[in-house]
């Protein structure tokens, strides 16, 4: 498999017409491994929601494309936050809605498609857990059942909103695992993330962002201090009295 | 004592009427109250139970007390409020609950205010209270094909809803269309609510609908178990609540719910999942 290219180009999102991102353009390339940092408020979430397309765009444009020209399959992994984690659902469930993009709404899930959700759970380190309800679920282990649900879906561009957060070292080291499979299968991913320890050791590629794009390449030439420091001096607060953008469309 | 239990029916066709109308309103609308509950939109039934009430005011007013055009106006007033609480909400950037309260306040207030100009006390009695005794074939038609309804559109709904309801993201993510299968929703529970309005009244109508849902998340944690768990104890409570109507000559559309409010503190009490008792017995916990 070779993953696709994502472009973004001139991409600015709002909310409430603030720029979250902001005229921000970057490729990843088919297969890259990027880890999108910057500070709180940056928009790194607000970005990868417009990838996947739950935020639309103000302005600019997003193009996800395969090699071979057949239409990418795109996944999020979300930050659990927006989750009710209280629902009465059991794992096996969760895991098998990974498929929704071949069963819908209607068709049943196949003996196959059940051993599939058997075998995610397995590798994600929660066999046995298809029977139980994820209200019984602690943090570390609701996000590897959404690393399950991940799995099944079988996407070949792969975005992870802080998907290490809270939860343990073993948990992270497992997870992280399965991102490196993913990018050997020449999947393309992006992770946001903010221990840059981690990324430099592990994230070949790097995507800088404070609104706007602060340095993207390869990561040791990109978390520089003087790039770092850039970074930070983004204010946290939005202008209340800020004009209309000069570069608005 | 089976005397007791079935002589009633047996004896009298009101109360046979009484029984599978109330039969019916158990088996589709305790299901629509739990997705209801763990959308964390429990008051939406209560505001749509009044939000109906201005339509078939109008109903009754143009025809009487006729089920067709009293349903008929109730429907369009709770499609209303339903979809204009939510487009209200979007457009104003309020929340959508302080929309539904403003909407149905109104809403009350002008369907009593409409029976007023026409009828006496006994139809404003029987808008608000209803009469589960006195349900006719029409309105026991319709509580029947309420139902009938209700039951397949909400099995072809389940996953979508079950999935929008879970993660709204995901759904959204994978084009699951959860707007269009939340249209449905609502339009269901408008449409149980005017069913439910012919025997419980506009007061009442949601007794049914919420509190065996609500019960019912004591005694299973998967969703298709609650919904099992939520008809069986609205079912029951329609029985139990006639009865005692009958025996004790209350009435009878208040005798339901309150039965069903017993079965909801029953279950708070000695439900298994997160039950009182269960956390009062402290039992010793186990190794592994």
């Amino acid at each position: 498999m070779r993953g696709p290219e994502l472009r973004i180009e001139h991409l600015t999102a709002t909310h409430r017409r603030h720029p979250a991102v902001h005229h921000v353009s970057a490729r990843f390339a088919p297969g890259s491994l990027t880890a999108l940092v910057g500070p709180n408020g940056a928009g790194k979430t607000t970005l990868l929601r417009a990838v996947a397309g739950l935020h639309a765009p103000d302005e600019g444009h997003i193009h996800v494309s395969r090699p071979d020209g057949a239409a990418a399959r795109v996944a999020l992994l979300p930050q659990q936050s927006g989750m009710d984690r209280a629902f009465p659902i059991l794992c096996r469930d969760v895991v098998l809605q990974g498929l929704w993009s071949r069963l819908g709404a209607f068709r049943g899930a196949s003996a196959e498609d059940r051993d599939r959700a058997a075998h995610a759970l397995e590798a994600v380190g929660l066999r046995g857990f298809e029977r139980r309800p994820v209200s019984d679920m602690s943090a570390g282990q609701f996000q590897r059942l959404l690393f399950a649900r991940l799995l099944v879906q079988d996407a070949d561009l792969i975005l992870l909103d802080e998907p290490f957060n809270a939860v343990d070292a073993r948990t992270a080291a497992d997870l992280l695992a399965m991102v490196h499979r993913w990018h050997g299968e020449g999947r393309t991913v992006v992770a946001v993330l903010h221990d840059l320890d981690l990324v430099r050791d592990e994230f070949p590629d790097c995507l800088l962002l404070a609104r706007r794009k602060i340095a993207a390449g390869p990561t040791a030439e990109v978390l520089t201090a003087a790039n770092r420091l850039e970074a930070r001096r983004m204010a946290e607060a939005w202008d209340d009295a800020a004009p209309a953008c000069s570069q608005a469309a | 004592m089976l005397e007791g239990l079935f002589g009633p029916f047996v004896e009298f066709s009101f109360m046979r009427r009484a029984l599978v109308g109330c039969l019916a309103l158990a088996v589709a609308a305790p299901v629509l109250g739990v997705f209801l509950m763990l959308r964390r939109t429990s008051l939406t039934a209560e505001v749509l139970a009044h939000g109906v009430t201005p339509g078939i005011a109008a109903g009754f007013l143009i025809a009487g007390l006729s089920v067709p055009a009293m349903s008929l106006g109730g429907l369009v007033a709770g499609l209303a409020v339903a979809l204009g609480a939510g487009a209200l909400s979007r457009a104003t950037g309020g929340r959508e609950d302080a929309a539904l309260t403003a909407l149905y306040l109104i809403a009350l207030a002008l369907g009593v205010t409409l029976v007023s100009l026409r009828g006496d006390t006994a139809d404003l009695t029987h808008l608000l209270f209803g009469q589960v005794l006195g349900v006719d074939d029409e309105a026991l038609l319709l509580m029947a094909g309420v139902a009938t309804v209700t039951l397949p559109a909400l099995a072809l709904a389940w996953r979508p809803l079950a999935l929008e309801t879970f993660d709204p993201s995901f759904a959204r993510a994978e084009g699951a269309r959860g707007g269009l299968w939340h249209m449905l929703f609502l339009t269901l529970v408008v449409l149980n609510v005017l069913a439910a309005f012919q025997a419980m009244g506009t007061l009442m109508a949601v007794g049914l609908m919420m509190l065996p849902a609500v019960a019912a998340r004591h005694w299973a944690r998967e969703l298709s178990g609650m919904a099992y768990a939520a008809v069986g104890i609205a079912a029951l409570s329609a029985v139990a609540g006639l009865l005692a109507s009958y025996h004790l000559d209350l009435p009878s559309g208040p005798a339901i719910v309150l039965t069903a409010g017993l079965a909801w503190a029953l279950s708070v009490l000695a439900g298994p999942v997160d039950g009182l008792a269960a956390r009062w017995l402290r039992r010793p916990h186990l190794a592994g």
